[in-house]
């Protein structure tokens, strides 16, 4: 054997082998088609089959529309048993609808025919015997032929009676125009809700994806390097950034109310502030600035731009209390167009709500920045012992904190009660590792930070789009109610990890001549992005935008499956009430708003990009 | 002036693009520099602001050594360096006039310019710059609407809104047709010597070496193989930058 070139095995083998793998196939099969449980046997049953077809002709017959049914009744008078001397019956009018019931009558039990004449053609009905206590016996089901006749022979039963007993016919006839059903306008109710459903998590999830995308670009993060001494005093900035931002909100929203009252004032506080903030801006920023500015003069800077941030707060403050207040008297007063009242009461709100989270991303920016100025100074200026020194501290600080924060996230998540296990040993942990670090990287080196960043930002987009839309759902019916918010909530944060990741996919993929010029001419990260990557990205973050569009409209219509509210809760109400005829009816609005999305969104993408 | 010292660059993964190059320019020179494709000419220019980070030797430009300049002197030393790229590098999708603005860059505080806002003074020498190169039309024009040719001129109005004290110009030419070529080297001609702007210039066409550069410098393989007037490259020292095989074209 070992004389056959490698790769060659001997033909005797090769055939046994393949002959094993064929054998090796059909058991995979089979114990497919075992797990599985394939029966065929189901298949050909005549019950299922009866079943399915009932299936599908209810299916094919969405409940859409109807008509009016005009009810028309007639009676032929009978006797059961037939009477000692025979009776006098009316004769029938020949020109409206009668019936004619041979014999005239019969004993118990027996079977009569029943022709009726001048029906409307095509029309339906039931065929009923009413005896003296005047209770409806069906006997049958007539349908009128094209000249307004029909015949059914029926067994009547054991009532017997001395007086006339009635043979009664109830036909329906649809009149007058078709008219939508009840389930057509529940369904287009639900199908508006599931598309501006769609509509607001796209949205939402845009507007949070786009900022994130570019700290998951690795082609804007790979040279974002730093000193540890700027990392660790970052780390330790973050949160006491974040704790004043939230302080200076708080303080804001419990003093603005006290600075305006009503609508008049908080509108005219809410539009002054922009304008002071302007021209602080414009003094305390100048456009150009070609020599670098005295020391008096850069605090006067910052102390007039700390007044500005403060002033911009309290406008938003006033703005959110105008929209709160204004949004309530137009809901009261609008009317038919209350809910655009109600609009706005929700943005005065979502800006309240907004302002402490935002007011505490912007503090962890501005802290952020003050610090990084503060290391970037430090590590030109100081001696190399006293930077080391510095390092050692701040790093190990650092490590201690960032540790201690997680110990505390993991110990609230499991409920530890222990301080010692959660806060204490990871902060030693911390110290040690930031230590470390200090050790191996300090000095004037720097660390790849955005590299850092970056896999992170990826882990964190991966690990939530791998979760589906509708178990997220669940979790956000618990926080906010079964109902369409929890859809939008659960979608947009389904979408943001696939937008973001989508998206930084495209500013990877930039032309890297102009982000390179615009570099050389002085601009800083910021400018860079702004002036060299933004336009480059514009056309594909419209085009996937309006593709996660047309995901969502897709998304939502089953998400209600789990309580998201749109048209999947009428669609599985429905499936389970085996109302098919209905749940058809939901089917086909789904198909016809998908594909209607899919032709607008390929339209917008051919007119915008 | 501008002193090179020892310039070294060893790209990751262990490609040597510059060994040991040393030269001096001084203001105002036209500076040419010539070598084959890989040679470490585009390594070169981009050490000198930094868009490539030296491994070892010194950059000093007017007393300030740029190899040691942290971030925010770097954005003062970037902004006094124009730079103009083979393939022009504009932004396709914004206007004529944003592009040229974006030279300005380095000046406004980035506050403002995030919102797209420019002062007034920089709109106009934007138009007189464009104004200078011959296309003030086309100012709101996108800019990948315009040809070859009107788009580097657009990358030299982009380089001269910087006020720079000295030009890095990529292989301005390479792309461009014989004509086109020319009013391209014109137009930094014109800025060398009207505004006595620095040029450090990487040229393929010796035609071109002889009539606009004062002084030329090679490079083969990274090193630096001749310095000296364009006048004295002959066939021998021709042989010698581009190889023997090499004949020469143009």
């Amino acid at each position: 054997m070992s004389a056959e070139p490698s790769g060659r095995l001997p033909r005797w083998l090769r055939s046994l082998l393949l002959g094993a793998a064929v054998v090796l196939a059909v058991i995979i099969y089979a114990y497919g088609f075992e797990v599985t449980r394939v029966d065929l046997e189901e298949t050909r049953s005549e019950r299922r089959q009866t079943q399915l077809v009932r299936i599908l002709r209810a299916l094919a017959r969405p409940d859409i529309f109807e008509f009016r049914q005009a009810e028309l009744t007639v009676n032929a008078p009978f006797f059961m048993p037939c009477p000692p001397t025979p009776a006098q019956l009316h004769e029938p009018d020949p020109l409206r609808p009668y019936l004619l019931v041979r014999p005239g009558c019969i004993e118990p039990g027996g079977m009569v025919t029943i022709d009726g004449f001048n029906f409307d053609a095509g029309s339906s009905g039931n065929v009923f015997l009413v005896p003296p206590s005047n209770v409806l016996l069906q006997l049958g089901d007539v349908i009128a032929d094209s000249s307004g006749r029909f015949t059914i022979r029926v067994q009547l039963p054991e009532r017997s009676s001395d007086s006339v007993q009635t043979i009664r016919v109830i036909v329906r006839q649809n009149v007058g125009l078709p008219r939508l059903t009840r389930t057509a306008t529940d369904t287009w109710d639900k199908i508006v809700e599931t598309v501006f459903l769609a509509l607001l998590a796209t949205t939402l999830s845009t507007v949070i994806a786009i900022p994130l995308s570019f700290l998951a670009a690795r082609n804007l993060m790979i040279g974002i390097r730093s000193p540890l001494l700027g990392i660790s005093l970052s780390i330790l900035a973050i949160p006491l950034g974040a704790a004043l931002g939230t302080m200076a909100a708080r303080f804001a929203a419990t003093w603005g109310p006290t600075v305006a009252v009503g609508i008049p004032m908080n509108l005219a506080g809410a539009a002054v502030s922009p304008l002071v903030v302007y021209a602080a801006a414009r003094w305390a920023l100048p456009p150009v600035e070609t020599a670098k500015p005295s020391l008096l003069l850069r605090a006067a800077r910052a102390v007039v731009l700390v007044v500005a941030a403060a002033v911009a707060l309290f406008g938003l403050v006033f703005l959110a209390e105008f929209l709160l207040q204004a949004g309530r008297q137009l809901a009261a007063t609008l009317g038919a167009l209350a809910f655009l009242g109600d609009f706005i009461f929700n943005l005065g709100e979502i800006l309240q709500i907004g302002l402490s989270a935002g007011a505490a991303l912007v503090g962890a920016g501005v802290v952020v920045s003050l610090t990084g100025r503060l290391s970037r100074l430090g590590t030109q200026s100081l001696p190399g012992v006293a930077l080391r020194l510095a390092e050692f501290v701040v790093a190990a600080a650092a490590g201690a904190v960032l540790f201690a924060g997680i110990g505390a996230a993991i110990g609230w998540l499991y409920e530890i009660a222990d301080a010692r296990a959660t806060l204490l040993i990871p902060a030693m942990f911390g110290a040690v590792a930031g230590l470390g670090l200090a050790l191996r990287f300090g000095g004037r080196g720097s660390l790849p930070i955005g590299l850092v960043v970056y896999t992170i930002a990826r882990t964190i987009f991966n690990a939530l789009r791998s979760i589906e839309a509708l178990i997220m759902v669940i979790v956000f019916a618990v926080w906010v109610g079964i109902g369409p918010f929890a859809g939008v909530l659960a979608l947009s944060l389904h979408s943001v990890a696939s937008l973001a990741k989508l998206y930084s996919e495209q500013v990877e993929s930039i032309l890297p001549g102009p982000l390179e010029a615009i570099t050389a001419t002085g601009a800083t990260r910021l400018q860079t992005i702004v002036y060299a990557v933004v336009p480059q990205i514009i056309p594909p973050y419209i085009s996937f935008t309006m593709y996660r569009w047309d995901i969502n409209v897709r998304m939502s219509t089953i998400i209600g499956f789990a309580g998201g509210g749109g048209i999947g809760f009428l669609l599985q109400q429905n499936i389970n009430l085996l109302n098919y005829r209905a749940a058809s009816a939901q089917m086909l609005a789904i198909a016809v708003v998908v594909a209607a999305m899919d032709y607008l969104s390929s339209y917008m993408r051919e007119k915008v990009v | 002036m501008l002193y090179v010292r020892n310039l070294t660059k060893i790209y990751e993964g262990g490609v040597v693009a510059l060994r040991d190059v040393s030269f001096d320019v001084p203001k105002g020179q036209f500076l040419a520099i010539i070598g084959l494709s890989g040679s470490g000419k585009s390594t070169l220019l981009r050490c000198i602001n930094r868009l490539v980070e030296p491994t070892s030797g010194q950059i000093v430009w007017d007393d300030i050594d740029i190899t040691a300049a942290p971030q925010d002197e770097l954005r003062r030393i970037r902004r006094r360096i124009g730079m103009v790229f083979q393939h022009f590098n504009l932004v396709h999708r914004s206007s004529v006039l944003t592009n040229v603005l974006a030279g300005r860059l380095g000046y406004i505080s980035p506050a403002w310019s995030l919102v797209n806002r420019f002062p007034r003074a920089d709109v106009e020498k934007a138009y007189r710059q464009l104004e200078r190169v011959g296309i003030a039309d086309k100012a709101n024009q996108r800019a990948d609407a315009l040809s070859g040719g009107q788009q580097q001129r657009v990358g030299v109005a982009r380089a001269m809104m910087q006020d720079p004290d000295l030009i890095l110009a990529d292989e301005p030419v390479a792309s461009l047709d014989p004509v086109l070529a020319h009013s391209i080297m014109q137009y930094l001609e014109q800025i060398n010597k009207q505004d006595g702007v620095t040029i450090l210039c990487s040229l393929h066409f010796l035609d071109l070496v002889h009539r606009y550069a004062d002084r030329a410098i090679a490079l083969n393989e990274g090193r630096l193989v001749f310095d000296g007037l364009p006048q004295e490259i002959d066939d021998a020292r021709f042989k010698e930058i581009y190889g023997k095989e090499a004949e020469r074209v143009g």
